[in-house]
């Protein structure tokens, strides 16, 4: 009886407003990948026009800052533009293979859709992604396998570089320091695709001291999926 | 002398009450409690119910032979998780394609008959009495591969009529517990004809998503592999069927 008071509600709601209510769910993302880590995660539970990136559009600014230096910056500045909910970095730092990170979530009237971004590592501009999904709102364990997707805006030559947006090369941090060779001669010039896309994957090398590549072959690879998110609705 | 007596009578019964308000904790009672004897008839022992599944695997890869399946019914738990650390019994489907532990785990199961060689297919059928919602886990190895296995984990069967049936893919898998150097030594498959299951573990540790194999082909140039072995996902598909 009450659930039936409380669907009638919803659609009375939906009737008069056209938008749909503020749910409590859980967002747990888990890396599924052998090699990789992920940069600080950002999922963003937004209206259904609201959009972070789109495979065959180039990519915002914002979305640059985050696939080539995995800075959340101007993600947070998109979700505070479009009166998104966002959670920030659920892992605290990176998230290591095969690790999970979560957070709950309440969220406002009208924010249906779930986007989930983080730069992949090691890689020049590639990223997981989850581009609006819609949050179902019966109550339930629901659970998306997402791929790896390239930015279109820089080169992929797999070198030891900047995190800066515009500046060539691959961010370094200390987890992966010791596990990335020097001396690569460099993989490939700018991206035949310069919108978003499925990222090609690391060629990588299997010399830690010279070749094309800083990367390894055998250990940064991957086949997607690369990442699980699973939503919890309450 | 009879009036007396009559008296007395009388003051003997207004007494009794008293008396017996005041002796009750030292009365003895015999309490007589009939038993109703019952003949117990024992209930009829239904006859085991067997709830069977056939399981196909199709091998989809260019140049992985798949090791014969595991194939494990189970009640509750993971015999194997992504995330999780690999079982001694997995690791030596993943090193080397052995089945053998893994189907002592779980309730009831049964292995392949050999191994499905690529565009192959293999029948499966196992057989569980009176469960109706068992876990369905498959595991079988990549074979030209250091610890790919490829299957499904805890694959809820409940909803499974009889006459029905259910088709997935499934991808590759990296057990975490040797590393990808892919070399003759390592890899035991037709392609490499390397050693088998090693307990030393010398990788990740921990069950992820497969990487690939790079080959020599393409730039790994210590690898016994060429770009035959190469695959992407999926690399199996898995049809279920209820059959009683």
């Amino acid at each position: 009886m009450k659930r039936i008071k409380t669907l009638s509600a919803a659609a009375l709601f939906a009737v008069t407003t056209g938008q749909s209510l503020a749910a409590d769910i859980t967002v747990e993302i888990q890396n599924l990948s052998h090699g990789l880590y992920f940069t600080p995660i950002a999922a963003l539970v937004h209206s259904p026009d609201a959009s972070l990136f789109e495979v065959g559009e180039t990519a915002s600014t914002e979305l640059q800052m985050m696939a080539e230096g995995g800075s959340l910056d101007g993600i947070t500045s998109i979700a505070t533009a479009t009166s998104a909910d966002m959670i920030t970095n659920p892992a605290g730092g990176l998230l290591a293979p095969t690790m999970s990170a979560s957070a709950d979530i309440m969220t406002t009237d009208g924010n249906t859709e779930l986007s989930v971004v983080a730069m992949i590592l090691p890689s020049n501009d590639g990223f997981i992604g989850l581009d609006n999904w819609e949050i179902p709102t019966e109550a339930g364990t629901y659970s998306v396998y997402i791929n790896a997707y390239d930015a279109g805006t820089e080169a992929n030559d797999e070198l030891r570089g900047s995190g800066a947006p515009g500046m060539a090369g691959m961010p370094v941090p200390p987890p992966l320091d010791p596990l990335l060779g020097t001396g690569g001669s460099g993989v490939a010039a700018a991206d035949a695709n310069p919108t978003v896309h499925i990222h090609r994957g690391n060629i990588g090398d299997d010399s830690l001291t010279d070749g094309a590549s800083d990367v390894s072959n055998s250990v940064h690879r991957w086949l997607n999926p690369v990442a699980k998110v699973t939503v919890t609705v309450r | 002398m009879k009036f007396i007596a009559k008296h007395y009578k009388a003051a003997c019964l207004l007494s009794f009450p008293l008396f017996l308000a005041a002796c009750g904790s030292d009365d003895v009672r015999e309490v007589i409690v009939e038993v109703p004897v019952e003949v117990e008839v024992p209930a009829e022992i239904p006859a085991p119910v067997d709830v069977s599944y056939q399981v196909t695997v199709t091998n989809l890869t260019n140049g992985q032979p798949v090791s014969p399946p595991a194939v494990v019914l189970h009640t509750n738990g993971y015999l194997w998780e992504l995330g999780g650390v690999a079982s001694v019994e997995l690791e030596r489907i993943a090193e080397v394609g052995d089945s053998e532990s893994f189907l002592t785990l779980g309730n009831v199961s049964a292995g392949g008959s050999g191994p499905i060689l690529p565009g192959d297919q293999q029948t499966i059928s196992v057989s569980i009495e009176d469960v109706t919602d068992a876990k369905l886990t498959i595991a079988a190895m990549l074979g030209n591969t250091n610890d790919a296995f490829t299957g499904i984990s805890a694959w809820d069967l409940s909803q499974l009529d009889v006459g029905e049936g259910y088709t997935t893919v499934a991808g590759a898998y990296d057990s975490g517990t040797e590393a990808n150097t892919e070399t003759a030594e390592s890899v035991p498959g037709p392609a490499a004809g390397g050693e088998g299951f090693n307990p030393t573990r010398d990788d990740t540790g921990f069950i992820s998503m497969h990487p690939g194999v790079v080959s020599v082909d393409d730039g790994l140039s210590s690898s016994a592999l060429t770009n035959q072995e190469k695959f992407d996902n999926p690399v199996v598909r898995i049809h279920i069927m209820r059959t009683e």
